[in-house]
Order: structure tokens, then sequence, then C-alpha cells
């Protein structure tokens, strides 16, 4: 298992390598200049062209690509154009909303959508699974953002259960926490619950079928033993393989809730440097989220090993 | 306790109404009209930097809402040598931030490091011969040539504002950001709370000493404060920034967008009012360097064609009250606004006509690659109407949707268009950046030196200069009329007209001073 989990984790680093130069790559190319953006409307041409040497934006692609894989292999992911701080201390400074915001909607997803699917398997054809595929639907054709308006003006607005917008750090108590977090993780999360409960209700569907749980009833076991001990263990591989592809999902998602709801994540952040062609800010969120990705994934994998060890060889 | 009981009880809990909402007395929530990127004032011509530097930084002199300077951090002037030599006195109890005093040669310095990054600064320069602190309280002012716009041009409320820093900030080279935020001005910037694109704060300066004459206006007179803090929360989604303020999370929303404005007239517990009656000024600049706008005659046929309501009611709905047509080239309502030639904007309106005119003037079907910046709403429908406009008058329109920032890249560059150049795009200015010719940007007509687009045209900026040398109200007034028929002439752009921004705060503060986001004189109740 660990020799298995050391290969998967070394498969990582070319990867991280790819993405690396990409990343670089893309901004090299793209159209902007920040230099154009600071000079504001006043500075000549002569004014920009300061800036962009001032910047290190003159020198060749391969010096400043060096410069930068060099820095951020020793942590340094380089200082914001606009802001004038480290990235690193950007990204600290809204790494907690960004976390809590993907942690919560994953567990909450995961608590409402894993069940509702089983359930809906079990009982394929009556009201319950057709209530259960109907707000699936709905999850995947309404927007986020849609979701989002509609929670706010209701618990906030109306009902002024909620707040509108804000996030409150977990360090000034987990209810006021938990507060700020209902509405855009219920937003967020009604896709993702959408996506997981269809997979797992085709997922059982195929295993309820199979003849080891024909068996398991022959035997006088329980519907629940049945289906969340011996089913759901055989059906979990496509489950998980879903969990894992949706946290690209949720990055994506996170975007989109943290504007609506007004939090100071990294999607905002990262928003922002795209639209003032803030490289550094760009470059070091990308990578961070790249990582991410290729750590989550580099999980599943494992999970597989776990869930069905013949995967292993 | 069954857990049906508990799960009720921290429904309740989390549901429970925000406690404190409102009622801290002393903390004022303001959701700013952008993120405020950068905090150094000289660095930016960002209007939210402008704002938060008048938080943080003084200025020499202020300016009330007729645009005219009076005396802020200085306690007077003296003028001699027939207004070749001016000595502004810096008034008692001027402390920086840091605690150390506010001496002459920290002001030297600022006036020198914002001279470099500002058109009207840079005005001033190029007439002052010497400028020096005589000693810790006199700045000494020696001129080539009297220049009575002196206290205009030091006290200018448009970026780049004229901000006052301690000599070891205001020696950083103008071209780079200072690495710390210290002012003299009535709040402090609270740099360890400052989150880019969300937060930032601001505490009351205690040892700040407002003046003790003149009535808060804009940014003259005293600058009394009277809240702790100020905190300002970036909510960039206009329809969650309105239900902040709705719900009282927030307390003022700098610019209410115009499609929400009823909704929030609707709530008694909002005031929504226009602060800044200049508003915004929109333009259509012409890039000269190539056909079809090098030619003044096509220039002219578009602005013939131009109706500024059209512009208007795209950028600002049809709400009347919220914006102007018939706006030439200085801001409406101000000593140098004047009629001269406005018959080509207000007379009725001919399309056969203008074709007629493109058609004279040798248009030759050439393309016209029109920059929209589609994530600037204001600007994108001044671009669409534009395209409608130019496609209307037969011109081959190529509109070539960007974004903001890659805007501001092309337009910089001078090469044709099938090389990435540009011929036409639209923006903004605060109507108070167009008082006079000082400031005026795209006024300018120095060719290569002039703003993007590059306008060349000498009898222009001789006006300009004559206007700067004019002895009285009078003399400059009437040179302000010859440039104004001047520009609707040679056309450097297109006046599309100007619109109001709404803001809305909540009904229980009083003391919102006019003019842009000014926190001073605000109170709760």
């Amino acid at each position: 298992m660990w020799r298995y989990a050391g290969r998967r984790a070394l498969a990582t680093v070319p990867v991280m390598a790819m993405v690396a130069l990409f990343v670089f790559s893309l901004l090299y190319i793209a159209p902007g200049d920040p230099a154009a953006i600071i000079a504001g409307d006043q500075a000549s041409a002569e004014d920009i062209a300061r800036i962009r040497v001032s910047l290190g934006l003159d020198r060749p692609f391969v010096v400043r690509f060096g410069e930068w894989l060099w820095h951020v292999l020793h942590g340094d992911l380089g200082t914001s154009i606009f802001a004038n701080l480290p990235v690193t201390h950007m990204i600290a400074q809204r790494i907690e909303p960004t976390l809590s915001l993907m942690a919560m909607t994953l567990v909450f997803a995961i608590v409402v959508a894993v069940p509702a699917g089983v359930l809906a398997a079990a009982r394929a054809g009556s009201w319950i699974d057709r209530l259960v595929m109907l707000v699936a639907v709905i999850g995947f054709s309404v927007p986020v953002f849609v979701v989002g308006y509609v929670l706010a003006w209701v618990f906030a607005l109306q009902l002024d259960w909620l707040p509108v917008q804000g996030y409150t750090p977990l360090a000034r108590g987990v209810l006021a926490w938990l507060r700020g977090l209902v509405l855009p993780v219920v937003a967020l999360g009604a896709i993702y619950i959408a996506l997981i409960a269809r997979i797992t209700r085709a997922a059982m569907l195929e295993v309820l079928g199979q003849d080891y749980i024909r068996t398991a009833r022959a035997k006088g076991l329980g519907l629940a033993p049945i289906l969340f001990v011996h089913a759901l263990k055989n059906a979990s591989v496509p489950i998980v393989t879903v969990i894992g592809l949706g946290v690209a999902l949720l990055i994506g998602g996170a975007v989109v809730t943290e504007s609506v709801f007004a939090i100071p994540g990294i999607g905002r952040l990262v928003v922002d440097a795209i639209l003032r062609r803030d490289y550094p800010v760009i470059q070091g969120v990308t990578l961070l989220f790249s990582f991410v990705y290729v750590v989550v994934n580099l999980i599943v994998d494992l999970l597989y090993s776990v869930l069905d060890p013949r995967i292993r060889q | 306790m069954r857990r049906r009981d508990v799960l009720i009880g921290a429904a309740a809990a989390l549901a429970a109404p925000h406690i404190g909402r409102a009622a801290n007395q002393s903390v004022l929530r303001f959701i700013p009209q952008a993120d405020l990127a950068t905090l150094d004032p000289h660095w930016t011509t960002a209007y939210v930097t402008r704002n938060h530097g008048f938080m943080v930084f003084d200025t020499l002199y202020g300016n009330d809402h007729t645009l005219q300077p009076s005396p802020q951090m200085v306690a007077g002037h003296a003028i001699e040598d027939d207004g070749r030599r001016w000595t502004l006195v810096l008034r008692d109890f001027l402390l920086w931030h840091d605690g150390t005093p506010v001496l002459a040669r920290d002001c030297v310095a600022s006036i020198r490091r914002w001279a470099q990054r500002d058109a009207f600064g840079q005005a001033l320069m190029a007439v002052t011969d010497d400028l020096s602190a005589a000693d810790d309280k006199r700045i000494v002012f020696r001129l080539k040539q009297p220049f009575p716009l002196l206290p205009t041009a030091l006290g200018k409320s448009a970026p780049v504002i004229p901000a006052m820093m301690p000599e070891r900030l205001a020696t950083t080279d103008a071209m780079t950001q200072v690495k710390e935020i210290v002012g003299s001005g009535p709040f402090r910037f609270l740099a360890d709370e400052r989150v880019p694109g969300a937060h930032v704060a601001y505490a009351r300066f205690d040892k700040y000493v407002p003046r003790a004459d003149g009535t808060p206006d804009w940014t003259a007179g005293p600058k009394r404060v009277h809240f702790d803090r100020v905190e300002w929360t970036v909510i960039p989604d206009p329809a969650t920034a309105s239900g902040a303020i709705q719900s009282g999370e927030q307390d003022w929303w700098e610019y209410a967008t115009a499609d929400l404005l009823p909704l929030l007239r609707r709530d008694r517990k909002l005031t929504v009012t226009v602060l800044d009656r200049f508003g915004t000024t929109e333009i259509m600049r012409f890039n000269q360097l190539f056909p079809p706008f090098d030619n003044a005659a096509v220039r002219r046929a578009v602005l013939g064609a131009v109706t500024q309501a059209d512009f208007m009611e795209a950028v600002a709905g049809d709400d009347t009250a919220m914006w102007h047509d018939g706006v030439g080239i200085f801001c409406p309502g101000t000593a140098m606004a004047n009629d001269a030639g406005m018959e080509v904007l207000t007379r009725p309106r001919d399309l056969a006509r203008s074709k007629a005119e493109l058609a004279a003037a040798g248009y030759r079907g050439e393309r016209v690659a029109l920059m929209v910046p589609t994530d600037f709403p204001s600007l994108k429908a001044l671009s669409d109407v534009t395209a409608d406009l130019l496609t209307r008058l037969g011109m081959k329109v190529d509109y070539q949707a960007t974004d903001w920032g890659t805007l501001v890249q092309r337009r910089a560059k001078r090469d044709p268009i099938d090389r990435g150049g540009w011929n036409v795009f639209c923006t903004g200015f605060n109507s108070s950046d167009f008082p006079t010719p000082a400031g005026h940007l795209p006024l300018r007509a120095n060719g290569a030196k002039a703003w993007f687009g590059w306008p060349d045209d000498p009898k222009l900026e001789q006006l300009r200069d004559a206007w700067f040398a004019a002895p009285d109200l009078a003399a400059q007034q009437r040179i302000c009329a010859d440039i104004q028929r001047e520009a609707l002439t040679t056309v450097p752009y297109v006046p599309l007209g100007s619109y109001l921004q709404a803001t809305a705060f909540r009904s229980d503060l009083h003391g919102v001073l006019d003019g842009f986001a000014i926190f001073w004189n605000v109170q709760r109740g």
C-alpha cells in the first residue's frame, strides 16, 4: 500500500511542473499589461515603460520563469503588483473562508446526497425516487448565483434569520461562523448534491441487482445493512470518483459563491487579480488550486485502492 | 433533552438576528465603489484611492462645492514679486500619524512627487523656478511667471491628489508605491487589518486638529470626525450590496446601481441621494494617428450625428433627473462652462446630413476598430450605442469585445489596427476633473505627448497656455469659450453627456457631505 501511495505521489511532481510552466506561459502570452493599468490615464508611454522596467516585465521569458520557479521552490510566490503584499500573505488571509466554504459544502453535499441517492435506488420508481431526481434536476439546472440570491432574499432580507453577506472567522465562535456559511453552503451545495445523488442512485441500482445482494436478502438481512454495509461499499468507487471530480466544480463554484455572498476568499482574489493582470497573484493562486486538485486526485486514487484492493495490482 | 430539542436550539441560535447590528455607534460600515487595490494616492488615478487618500492624507488647500480653493493645512499664504513668489505657511498642531510634526520640507518633497504624476502639477512645476522650505513652517515657490491657480492645483480633489506625506516617504520614486501609509489626515490607516479586495479599516486620528474656521464643504473647512472607526467592505455584486444595506449589515453604499434605485428609494430606512452633482462625463475618443479619424472632417461628421441622450439613457436609464445632455467641453455648472460652438451638439439630428458629411469628408470604407470593455457595464453600454451610430452612418465597424485590463494596454499602442492598434473607444471621467483646461486630459492636443489618441492641435495648446496666464476670471472664461469652439471643430473627443451616480445610506446617518465619499462630518442619530 505504501509503495503504491509513494508511486502515485511521485507521479504528481511532473504534473505540477507542467502546470507551473503552463500557468507562467499563459500569462506571458495573454493580452493586458499591469504597467499600463498602474500608470493610469495621465501616464506617458515613457512612464509605462519605466513601470514595466521597475516590475521586471521587460526581461526575457526564460529569466523571469527561472526566477519565479526558484522562488516558488523556496516557498515565495512573489509580491502582488497592486497590493504590494506577499502573495503567500494574501493567500493566507483568504484561505480560511474558501476552505470553510468548500469543506462545509462537501460535508453537506455528501451527508444529503449519498443517503438520498441510496434511498432513491432502494425505492426506484416510487415517489421518493422521483422526488430525489426532481430535486437533482433542479439542482443541476439552476445556476449557483440564482440559488444564492433567492436564499438571501428569503432567509436574510425577508426572515432576517441569516446574514446577507460576509464571513465570520472560526476564531470568533463556531455558531457565528456557521451562521455566515449556511446560505453560501446551501447555494453552492445544490449542484453538488444533484451530481452525487444521481451517481449514487445509478451505482446503487447496478449493485442492487447483483446476486450477492439477493443472497443477503435471502439470508434475512435488514434493508439498512444491505444498503449501507454491503451495497454502498461496492458502489462507492464511482461515488468517490465523482466527489473527487466535483472538487474542481467546487473551486469554480466557490468563485461565484464568494462574489454573491461577498466572502473574502481565494476565488474573489484570483478574479480581481485577473482583471488587473496582477501576475504574481494569478500565478500563485492558480498553482495552489492546481496543487489542491492534484492532491485531491491523489487521495481519490488511494481511496480506490482501499475500497477495491484489486486496483493496486 | 431530546435530540429534536437540541436541533431546534441550534437552529434558533444560528438564525438569531445578528447581535449588535447597527448598535455600535462608533463604527461606520461602508461599501466602496471598487476594491482599494492601491494605497498610494500619488501612484494611481483610481477614484477609490482618491477617497482613501483624503481620509489618511491632508492637502495644503481644500476645495468647496464650487471647486474654489481655500486653506486646509496652510494657515494662509503671501504673494509677492507680482505673483512670482508664493509663501505658504503651515498651520499649527499638524502631526503625522507616526507622531512627528508636519514640516515644510515634508510638503516640498510631497509636492515634487505628486507633480510627477499629475498634469496640473506638471503645469505648476513647468512655471516653477524653485520650490523650497524656508523653515519648518514656510513653503516657498519662486515662479517664472504668475500662476494664480497655485491654490487650485494644490487643493484639487480630482485624482491625482496633492496628498502630503512625510519626506521619508515622499522621496520614494513616483513610479514606485510608498511602502507605508502615513499621512496627517483625520483617519489612520490600519494596515494590519487590510485584506486586499475585501476589507480595509481606518481609526480616527486622535491627534488631528481640525481647522477652527470655515464650514465643512467638500474638502474645505474643518474635518471633524464622529466615528472611532470606518470599515470598508468590498462587495462587488450590486444585488448583494443592496441586500447588505437594506438589512443594516452595512451603513453606506457609495454607488448604488441605477437598476436598484427604485427598490432602495422605497425603503424608508434608507436615504438615496446624489453627492457629486457634477457627475461623470462620458466621452468617445478617436485615434488620430490613422484613418479614418486622422481626418478632422470625419470626426466632425460623427460629432454631428451624436445624440447625447441616446448614450445617457443607455448608461443611466430613463430617469432624466439622473443625467444631462447638451454637455460641452467643461463641467456644466462651473465657471468655465459655456455655450460656444454647442449648436453642433444641440441642433436637430439629421442622419442623412451626417452621412453626406462623412462621404464629403472622404471616408472610404476603412475598418473602424472599436474597443469594447465588456466587464465595464457603463462603458459597454456606451460602446454599443457607438457601434450602432457608426454603423448607421455607414462606417465599417469592427466591434472588438475585450476587458478593461486589455483595453488600457491596447489604447497605448500606436500601431495600425492590423498590428493590434485601435480607432475608437469610450471612457468616462468625473466631471469635476473638467472645470478648467488645467487637468483636462482628453482636451490636451500636444500630439505624441497627448493622452491616448494623440490629437495634434497647436491652436488648442496655445489657448491652454493663454488660459494659465489669464489675468482674471473674465479673461479665463473668454479663452475657455475659444477652447470649446476649437475643440468642437477639431474634435479631440466627442462629449457624450454626463450622468449622476446615486449613493445610498442608512437614514440614521447625518452630515454626509456633498462631493464624493467623505467620512468626516458624518454622524449617526
